[in-house]
């Protein structure tokens, strides 16, 4: 029997977990010697009070809600993927062979082409840890978090030893032709008469990135797969006896969440840097985990946390340039923010649902419906 | 390789073994107890910064080594709360301890030192020197003898030593004491622990704190006695090395004092490439040598070389029957 309305349990609860966290937050730069209002505000206009910021908030949503799907699709089957850090950077391996040794006519056909490579590359280095985990019972935290060390090690030595255009001394590979070149959103809203930004990065990954949230939500929630997933999540007994086999789905939902990792690539290594360097991922793999956890692995809720977090990376940054502010304080939000609503998730909603109850036991004392 | 450079190499491979043995055992109280920690990196780094802090506005390594301690248990505590009080994810609080660590120790640092994250380099009293043992200087001319005794067993920092001597500890205490025995059983089996009428979240308690105690060390030992203040990001994963070399260990103490010492000497061997080509006749990159702890840990986790078996309550919370 469910205690809480379900509104109160898709909104409320994130929502006060939200508000404690950024209590704490506005506290840390108090405690600092900061002013929590003024920085909100610089925040507010550095990121959303233009097209430039808006252009870089966006190209950060686009890298988070590709990590935050990827988190997600392994939580509905209760596993915990720390290794999206990694799966992006093979990913993004993928797209570097993809747009340098491919010569690509067009740069719609190099965006499938340079996606596919992603996804097969992400899916590959998330399908090793799924396959010790269903059939050699390794833990996939365990395993994901080393895989994670071991790319960064695997992609330094091909960046520095095999990528490396000959003389240069950057660990980085020599910039992708220009028919790769992916559209922006100054490209793409001009013919419309939006006058957008031209330096900001948001690209036509965005579309990408939105496209994959409605897949994941049909696959999820509209499929017989997805239900086999969320079953398998709920109960593994119960799935079992259901005729679900545990390697089949801890497999799919890891190569599909390794998969949404890499996918992340065509965003940052193709769309913006348009080379591949080192540490070319800068943690998008990890803030998906807080993306996920505050979308309560939703994707319309992943949607919206990865724009959040956009916000707050592309403010913070803004902090950083005209305040004392580090940026290291975005860091700590994404600490609290994970926190609060993953960790003490009991701490929120154990008193709520005490409240819940009273309100109910109050209003029908007679087994009724839930109050809304 | 001539016995100079050996003897160099081993002192060096203690130097860096060090603070991932003192993680481990940390790692080892915690999860024997059934609380999984991948926040051990987040804990030792805050101690870094707050021992190489303290120790630099007072001048005193103690004083500072009891703020590491303090800043870690703060952190352990946390964990605690939120994984045994309120039942969260073991997995997820770690996360958030790694990210408030990593996060905090710079916003302090740069409010309290304005150095861009970083304290002030330590300088005499403000850091643990080495310790020169007795009969160093008078064995030291004799040959093979000399130079081991006085390169490489003398001459580190009190830390060291005190490492070296929790694994004993350890296993006495682990294996030899009521406390340890019911540590283990709270680890595999709560319930029954319950029902013998002792407290589970007292004992979880009690080994999430000693993780912290550890942790705490581990983490000053980096900031003043490995280097000379706080560098951001200084502990460099090795919370995560410590982790693997902690299912190396398959939970054991002994056995997880010869896994640092095997990741330290990779450490080492990372620094002096000439040793290896010398070894074994072919260069090998210093990055791939860098991901070999994690890619046998994962051979290890595989069980393709002998099963690693986690205690059997590990990560759950315990909820008592009603």
């Amino acid at each position: 029997m469910d205690v809480m309305p379900k509104w109160a349990e898709v909104v409320l609860v994130p929502l006060i977990s939200l508000v404690l966290a950024a209590i704490l937050s506005a506290l840390v730069i108090l405690g600092i010697g900061e002013d929590p209002v003024a920085a909100v505000k610089l925040m507010v206009t550095g990121a959303l009070g233009s097209t430039y910021g808006w252009g870089y908030t966006l190209y950060y949503a686009t890298n988070f809600m590709f990590t935050g799907l990827c988190v997600s699709i392994a939580f509905h089957a209760r596993l915990f993927n720390i290794g999206g850090e990694g799966q992006a950077m093979l990913g993004g391996l993928g797209v570097a062979l993809a747009c340098l040794y491919i010569p690509w006519p067009h740069w719609s056909l190099a965006l499938i082409g340079a996606t596919a490579m992603a996804a097969l590359f992400g899916a590959a280095w998330a399908a090793i840890p799924a396959f010790l985990q269903a059939k050699r019972g390794s833990h996939i935290v365990i395993t994901t978090i080393m895989f994670n060390f071991i790319a960064a090690a695997v992609l330094n030595y091909i960046l520095v030893n095999m990528m490396r255009p000959k003389g240069s001394m950057d660990p980085a590979t020599a910039r992708f032709p220009d028919a790769t070149k992916l559209p922006t959103l100054h490209d793409l809203l001009a013919p419309i008469g939006i006058n957008f930004s031209k330096a900001a990065p948001a690209n036509i990954s965005l579309l990408v990135a939105v496209a994959a949230c409605i897949f994941l939500w049909v696959l999820i929630w509209r499929t017989r797969l997805g239900y086999e997933i969320r079953a398998y999540g709920q109960s593994e007994s119960a799935a079992k006896y259901a005729g679900i086999s545990p390697v089949k789905i801890t497999m799919i939902a890891m190569v599909i969440s390794g998969a949404l990792a890499g996918m992340m690539a065509i965003n940052n290594v193709m769309g913006e840097a348009e080379r591949l360097v080192l540490n070319a991922t800068e943690g998008a793999g990890f803030i998906g985990i807080a993306v996920a956890l505050m979308g309560r692995s939703h994707p319309f809720g992943v949607f919206l946390a990865a724009i959040l977090f956009g916000f707050l990376y592309q403010g913070g940054a803004e902090l950083a340039l005209w305040t004392s502010i580090p940026r290291e304080l975005i860091v700590v939000i994404q600490a609290l923010v994970i926190l609060f609503t993953g960790a003490l998730d009991n701490m929120v909603r154990m008193p709520l649902e005490k409240i819940f109850l009273g309100i109910r036991n109050a209003r029908a004392p007679k087994p009724a419906e839930p109050a809304e | 390789m001539d016995y100079m450079t050996l003897i160099q190499l081993l002192d060096s491979t203690v130097r860096l073994a060090t603070p991932l043995l003192l993680a481990c055992l940390a790692g080892l109280f915690s999860e024997r107890a059934g609380i999984f920690d991948i926040g051990l990196d987040g804990k030792m780094l805050a101690a870094a910064f707050f021992s190489a802090a303290i120790a630099a506005m007072s001048g005193n390594v103690w004083l500072g080594l009891l703020a590491g301690i303090a800043a870690s248990l703060a952190l352990s505590l946390l964990h605690g709360l939120a994984s045994i009080t309120f039942r969260g994810n073991q997995l997820i609080s770690g996360v958030a301890i790694n990210f408030l660590a990593a996060g905090l120790t710079v916003l302090i640092a740069q409010d309290w030192f304005q150095q861009g994250g970083r304290t002030p380099s330590l300088i005499g009293g403000a850091r643990f020197n080495p310790i020169t043992l007795p009969f160093a200087d008078t064995i030291e001319p004799m040959p093979i003898i000399g130079p081991l005794y006085a390169e490489l067993i003398s001459g580190h920092s009190i830390l060291v030593y005190a490492a070296f001597a929790a694994v004993p500890l350890t296993w006495w205490l682990l294996y030899r004491t009521r406390f340890g025995l019911r540590l283990r059983a709270v680890g595999e089996n709560p319930a029954a622990v319950d029902t013998a009428g002792v407290s589970v979240i007292g004992l979880r308690y009690a080994a999430v704190c000693i993780c912290g105690v550890l942790c705490g060390i581990a983490g000053a030992y980096l900031s003043t006695a490995l280097q000379a203040g706080f560098i951001k990001d200084m502990s460099a994963g090795r919370g995560y090395i410590a982790l693997a070399a902690l299912i190396f260990a398959k939970w054991r103490p002994w056995y997880a004092l010869w896994a640092t010492l095997l990741f330290g000497l990779f450490g080492a061997l990372e620094t002096r490439p000439d040793v290896i080509e010398a070894l074994i006749g072919i260069k090998v990159q210093g990055q791939l040598l860098g991901a070999l702890p994690y890619v046998m840990t994962v051979i290890i986790l595989a069980g393709f070389v002998g099963k690693a078996i986690p205690p059997r309550a590990g990560g759950e919370p315990y909820v008592k029957e009603r």
